[in-house]
């Protein structure tokens, strides 16, 4: 009866953890690299394609990125590798692509469906990064706010 | 042997009678009336919308609900003149102005009628308008965002019944006293002075164009009778309004029997136009009332009160050419017009046919001075002069009628419970349907514009019986879908209602669907106590005050650690939302509150007003289920006793030593 209860408990998780490509290891880096030459998958999936980057920093960005970060973010991620809800976001620039970070916030929803990382993210934290309505534009300043963050100049 | 087997015969007698007998008692079946595709008219699969949005009236829940036909499934009920624990309307400080009224706070109404806006006599899907049957007022619920912002008192009013029906382009919605009542500085006085000094009164409610916001623009003293319901003229009789009056015999008291004396009670027709020139030309006169106007702001997440203290009036007994009665068969109720504005019909209660007037013979009467005398200084347009036609026979205790796109009137009969369909220039009785029972008010979706949507009818039943499964002596109101677009109405669809619906409307889904507001800008904001961000989070002390500016995201509270209260203060919760996304509500309670919870919408702030009672620890929690985690989301606020030195300090996430070293 114990390892009926194990089975069918077994069964249950299985179905409700997200679905994973199938397939051997080979066929799959076969075509990772084939859909690479299309997409590239550390981007993430959404609009943001292509991020320019500059140095020195956009002190005006990271202004605007600090109240948006106030407002938005920073009930559920610290500044440091601390985790309260979400990830603490140090490094954060250095473990992920600004195109990806990006595609994260502004298409979260998408995201946690399709892009691995991401759900490996919501496996650890359990809670849904929420949808908290940013443009383009505040994603942006919200990165510029990241790699100042992360020890850029 | 033989006493037994007349004994066994008899008793298979009994019993056979008996099923018979109860069979015979027993109403149809549904199966019986409906016919073989009526699931599939009224099904609307998982995950599939419906195609039309139906407003409806609560009735003695003083609220609105929105269902969705043809499914007739239920997706919300708006709180407008009740309070509502559900989420707090009414018991947050924010939304207790709305319900502020010369009378003070007033917890309860009655809501009957709803008035969708129109524009060129067309739904425009902006705003829904409802009346208060007992406190007489009027509220105007917002469609983007399905919330009551603005609630108007009205004065020298005893009871709001013949309203909030609505003009052409939506200029006016008006407000008709079901009770007369005395007016002016001394309104002590014996009941039996009824005729004296008793008098009805009917609002003319301006509507903004641009933001919706009510005035009243004028009111017309009229005599002391019964304003029942009323409809306004369109295309040709725009202009006009039609208000239906019972007890002109004036009686005071058992109305049942004393306003159903005289054979013919009237339609009151109203030039409005002619009302708003005698304004301009300054006939009116201002007169002292006392009454509140509550406006809610979206941007403040909070309602402002405001007692105004005067009204313009206009006298139709010394302006003559505003108001002419048409007398009508037997205590008129549903008094409606048709969507070409040229027929207006009368329902009387107690009456065995249903007189159709005409506008053109209306006018005309006018014009040759075709009355048959005054009633209180107003002309009596002959019956016969108005009159276009009356349909004949039509069944018992006609109430209400609306209308589809083919020239075809619906007419609700209460005492023989159907719907009687007839066409409104022949008169000609087409079809006729049982409804189950008695039938109240109807609904076409589009019914009372001049362009109704037709396909459907609903019906709003008033009786229940044995339809449902029993639920003690009380029993569910319900409502009956009957499509109407081939010759004859097929019952498709019966569902139970939550209060006890009067009139309802339907609009087009894709007339509201897109505008729907998904979340309150965060940035937009501009409550006093709004923390965008827990860095904004703080506990206040202001004399005997505490205000707690909170913020509510997934899955936390902050603060969630509290204390310094003492007892005999007064804690203020002002909860601010930090999501911006669709359908991520908080809600708040605390432990012990003489009060409700509140819900607050992503962006919005929302306060709960808290009297600790005793000493000690109090949890608080959230009550919307957000996320794997909502369990978690709660905190602890500690009350100390009045003269202890605990000082003020909050927290989340901060982990002290323990002073006391237990659990070390």
């Amino acid at each position: 009866m114990k390892y009926l209860i194990g089975i069918i408990l077994s069964c249950v998780i299985f179905s409700c953890a997200p679905d994973k490509p199938v397939g051997d290891t080979k066929e799959s880096e076969a075509n990772k690299s084939a859909v690479e030459a299309i997409t590239d998958p550390t981007k993430g999936i959404g609009a943001i394609k292509n991020v320019t980057m500059n140095t020195p920093l956009d002190q005006d960005r990271i202004k605007r990125g600090v109240d948006v970060y106030n407002m938005k973010c920073q009930a559920c991620h610290t500044l440091d590798e601390k985790r309260v809800v979400g990830p603490g976001w140090k490094d954060i620039t250095k473990r992920r692509k600004p195109e990806w970070i990006m595609n994260m916030i502004l298409n979260v929803d998408v995201m946690l469906e399709q892009d691995e990382e991401a759900q490996k993210l919501l496996e650890l934290c359990l809670m849904r990064m929420p949808n908290q309505n940013l443009s383009i534009g505040d994603a942006r300043d919200i990165l510029e706010y990241m790699r100042q963050n992360d020890g850029e100049k | 042997m033989k006493t037994h087997t007349i004994h066994r015969v008899l008793s298979v007698l009994v019993v056979l009678t008996t099923v018979v007998l109860w069979q015979g008692c027993k109403p149809k079946a549904p199966g019986s009336v409906t016919t073989g595709d009526a699931a599939s008219l009224a099904y609307v699969p998982p995950g599939k919308y419906d195609e039309f949005y139906n407003v409806v009236s609560g009735g003695f829940n003083g609220q609105m609900s929105i269902y969705g036909l043809p499914s007739g499934r239920l997706f919300r009920i708006i709180p407008v003149f009740s309070q509502f624990p559900e989420n707090g309307w009414g018991y947050s400080e924010e939304t207790k102005p709305m319900l502020n009224t010369s009378h003070g706070f007033v917890p309860w109404d009655d809501l009957h009628h709803i008035s969708l806006s129109v524009t060129k006599g067309e739904h425009d899907g902006r705003w829904a308008f409802g009346n208060a049957n007992n406190t007489p007022r009027v509220a105007r619920i917002d469609m983007k965002t399905f919330k009551t912002v603005e609630i108007l008192e009205l004065p020298n009013s005893g009871g709001n019944h013949s309203s909030p029906f609505i003009t052409e382009n939506s200029e006016y919605i008006v407000a008709g006293t079901r009770f007369s009542v005395p007016v002016g500085e001394n309104t002590d006085v014996p009941i039996s002075t009824f005729k004296e000094n008793f008098k009805g009164y009917i609002s003319f409610i301006s509507i903004d164009p641009s933001h919706g916001e009510m005035k009243i623009a004028f009111q017309l003293k009229t005599p002391g009778i019964s304003f029942d319901l009323a409809r306004a003229g369109k295309g040709p009789s725009h202009g006009w309004f039609f208000f239906s009056t019972y007890n002109t015999e004036q009686a005071y008291t058992l109305l049942e029997v004393n306003a159903s004396q005289k054979d013919k009670d009237f339609i009151m027709a109203v030039n409005w136009k002619k009302a708003e020139e005698y304004i301009k030309a300054g006939k009116g006169t201002k007169s002292k009332a006392k009454y509140a106007h509550n406006v809610w702001d979206e941007s403040t997440h909070t309602g402002v009160s405001t007692i105004m203290d005067e009204v313009l009036q206009l006298d139709p007994a010394e302006l003559k050419d505003i108001i002419y009665f048409i007398p009508c068969p037997k205590s008129p109720h549903g008094c409606d017009t048709d969507p070409t504005g040229e027929y207006i019909v009368g329902s009387g209660k107690l009456a065995a046919l249903i007189p159709v007037f005409s506008f053109t013979k209306i006018q005309a009467a006018i014009a040759n001075k075709d009355f048959e005398g005054e009633f209180a200084g107003i002309p009596v347009i002959k019956y016969e002069a108005a009159l276009h036609g009356e349909v004949k026979k039509p069944g018992l205790g006609p109430l209400h009628t609306e209308f589809d796109n083919k020239g075809n009137a619906y007419t609700s009969f209460f005492v023989s419970s159907e719907i009687v369909k007839w066409n409104v220039k022949t008169l000609e009785i087409l079809d006729r349907v049982p409804t189950y029972y008695s039938i109240g008010h109807l609904s076409v979706p589009g019914g009372p514009t001049t362009k109704p949507h037709g396909k459907y009818v609903v019906a709003y039943n008033k009786i229940t019986k044995d339809r449902y499964l029993p639920t003690g002596p009380e029993l569910t109101q319900s409502a009956q879908l009957y499509d109407i677009s081939g010759d004859k109405m097929k019952l498709i669809l019966d569902f139970p209602t939550t209060g006890e619906p009067h009139y309802a409307e339907s609009i087009p889904a894709e007339m509201i669907m897109p505008n729907s507001v998904k979340i309150y800008k965060i940035e937009d904001n501009n409550h006093p106590y709004v923390s965008k961000g827990e860095g904004m989070t703080k506990v206040e002390r202001k004399g005997k005050e505490v205000h707690v500016s909170m913020t509510a995201i997934r899955s936390h509270l902050t603060p969630d650690n509290i204390e310094g209260v003492k007892l005999g203060d007064e804690v203020f919760f002002h909860v601010t939302n930090l999501e911006q996304d669709w359908d991520v509500p908080h809600g708040f309670a605390v432990k012990g509150a003489n009060n409700a919870e509140i819900l607050v919408m992503p962006g919005e702030t929302s306060t709960l007003r808290w009297k600790p009672l005793s000493t000690g620890i109090f949890p608080f929690y959230c009550t919307d289920f957000c996320s794997a985690l909502h369990q978690e989301m709660q905190g602890y606020i500690r009350v100390s006793p009045a003269g202890s030195n605990v000082p003020l300090k909050f927290s989340t996430g901060k982990i002290e030593d323990q002073a006391s070293g237990a659990g070390q």
